[in-house]
């Protein structure tokens, strides 16, 4: 897929592995949308890449709720035309502290699941429309080691990111021969917010820096096709 | 004919009465006959437009309401035209609106906080008619145009439509004011059964306008100019689907626009690129690149209607009027279908 001049949006844009892709890939040329909660923290990074001289545009968004998908999809390509990249990167882990599934409210789960597995089916389902018609187009999505291992704690965030992976693989079946791809990403664990939140007493050195991943994943976008449905990215490269 | 009040459920389950133009045969068929209808070789050229929340409710400076509805963007991001409305709300008839106070240029009007314009012209067709200049552009325009804008519809539907319900399955920019309703029963799993049967299937952008405003002299000037685009793929394969004797489809009488209007500046081939539809297609027009149409079920007396008269005579839509009329067919944005083709 090429990126230059590519209408992109990733979701959870405005921290993390997120704003690191949306740097990467307009540093590429790709014409970026970020969609996240708090709009302050989005425009900071979107003003940051303009400086940069690359096109990033900013719109607040709850992937976690219905009423909020077609508005972003509707601004997003008013602003950068039809949408050929969409990644889905925003998530939450869930409660914090980390707790058991025994522990763990029914709400709880459940934003988990409309975050991280509803937002995505519901916003791949608003372009993979005219994606199929154009017979072009790519949906990745940010997986996890936790939706293939079973850790205590990350029952809610494992369950969303094993069902995000079939959900995308099921997506590929029925509409990979239209000439859209769909792929899950399973990045190396990375130094981000998100990961400190959960695992405050993690040794960070050893954590991947998400610029690092991102530079990764755009090898993987721009590249040809990828060895599988779901590739694990490292900083050192891509594994299936 | 009875309007659809609330969009089905599955697109699916759309009813389409095919007319033959030649012999003027009547067909009752459902949409997922579709493939049926056509022949291998054909081509179905749909809208992909996505339909803009075009409603927003507002108050001028001196506290009167208002509804603007979006009427055509411009060539400036932040101008564009519309249509004024005073209070009251959808569930009226537009006719029975009352109108909005006469605002000249310069008057200001604000949205919810978020969003303000002022009137930079009024148009000489009707004074309802205005050239506005928003506050805001770029992303800041277009979430507040999503946060304070509504779905443009009307008295017949049964509640207030959410924004998803006036997309259509392949949508992509927003650039219609009103959805481009034909293309709504479509949906992938019928575009992947047309294709087995050998039809191509294609797509353009076209500006879909308001259909009505409830003032007589500014419905008689719709549809205004609509910009649209035709990308190089879908030109190319107009050219081939006429050059093997295939016949253009057009989903919608915003695709025959935008074709006929192409067709026209190309001297009969169409083009890729971007264009101003102004072409005004009634009985008389001579149609150079569509030769057969799906399209929601018109009424008589509307512009839309008058444009199927380019496809067949007033009299064979007069019949599959009444007929449709008398079998429980339904008309309007999310009701029944008609193909206008040999069969």
């Amino acid at each position: 897929m090429q990126i230059e001049g590519a209408a992109v949006l990733v979701t959870g844009g405005s921290r993390g592995l997120g704003a690191a892709l949306g740097h990467e890939l307009a540093r590429r040329g790709g014409r970026v949308v970020l969609a996240a909660r708090g709009l302050r923290e989005l425009r900071a990074v979107a003003g940051a890449i303009r400086a940069e001289g690359g096109e990033a545009h900013a719109l607040e968004a709850d992937l976690g709720s219905k009423d909020a998908i077609y508005p972003l999809v509707g601004a997003a390509s008013a602003l950068v035309g039809p949408l050929d990249i969409v990644v889905h990167n925003a998530a939450t882990v869930g409660h914090l502290p980390l707790r058991s599934l025994a522990d763990t409210a029914c709400e709880d789960f459940g934003r988990v699941l409309e975050v991280n597995l509803l937002g995505p089916f519901r916003l791949t389902q608003a372009v993979a429309g005219q994606m199929a018609l154009r017979g072009h187009g790519l949906v990745l999505a940010i997986s996890s080691d936790a939706a293939v291992n079973a850790y205590p704690g990350w029952g809610a965030y494992g369950v969303s990111k094993a069902a995000l992976d079939h959900l995308i693989r099921t997506w590929q079946v029925e509409l990979g021969a239209s000439g859209v791809r769909f792929l899950t990403v399973e990045p190396a664990d990375m130094d981000t917010r998100m990961y400190a939140e959960a695992l405050p007493e993690a040794e960070r050195s050893s954590l991947a820096r998400p610029a690092e991943i991102a530079s990764r994943l755009a090898d993987l976008i721009a590249g040809g096709e990828p060895p599988d449905a779901r590739v694990r990215v490292a900083p050192g490269g891509v594994a299936a | 004919m009875r309007p659809a009040v609330w969009p089905r459920d599955g697109r699916r389950e759309t009813r389409l009465l095919h007319a033959d133009p030649h012999t003027g045969a009547l067909l009752d068929r459902w949409i997922t006959d579709l493939p049926g209808s056509l022949r291998a070789g054909d081509l179905l050229v749909v809208n992909d437009a996505a339909t803009l929340p075009a409603s927003l409710r507002g108050r001028t400076a001196g506290g009167a309401e208002v509804e603007l509805r979006l009427a055509a963007a411009t060539s400036s991001v932040r101008e564009w035209w519309g249509v004024l409305f005073g209070g009251g709300t959808w569930r009226q008839r537009t006719e029975d609106r009352p109108a909005a106070p006469e605002l000249g240029p310069g008057s200001t009007l604000g949205f919810g906080g978020q969003l303000a314009a002022t009137i930079e012209a009024v148009s000489p067709i009707s004074p309802r008619l205005v050239l506005l200049r928003f506050d805001r552009e770029g992303a800041d325009f277009w979430a507040a145009l999503y946060q304070v804008g509504r779905p443009v519809q009307y008295s017949y539907l049964a509640g207030p439509l959410p924004l998803w319900q006036i997309q259509t399955a392949h949508a992509a920019r927003p650039w219609a004011l009103e959805m481009p309703s034909a293309g709504r029963p479509l949906d992938t799993g019928t575009f992947d059964e047309l294709r087995r049967h050998g039809v191509s299937i294609a797509s353009l952008t076209h500006a879909a306008g308001l259909s009505s405003t409830g003032d007589s002299s500014l419905d008689a000037a719709l549809p205004l100019p609509e910009r649209y685009e035709i990308p190089v793929a879908t030109a190319a394969a107009v050219g081939r689907t006429r050059a093997h004797g295939g016949r253009v489809v057009a989903v919608g009488t915003s695709v025959v626009r935008a074709l006929e209007d192409a067709a026209r500046a190309g001297r009969g081939r169409v083009g890729p690129g971007h264009g101003l539809a102004t072409l005004r297609i009634g009985a008389a027009t001579r149609l150079f690149a569509v030769d057969g149409l799906l399209t929601g079920l018109h009424s008589p007396g509307t512009s839309h209607f008058e444009l199927l008269q380019a496809f067949a005579p007033a009299a064979l839509w007069a019949t599959a009027h009444r007929h449709a009329s008398a079998g429980g067919y339904l008309d309007h944005e999310f009701g029944d279908v008609g193909l206008l083709l040999a069969a």
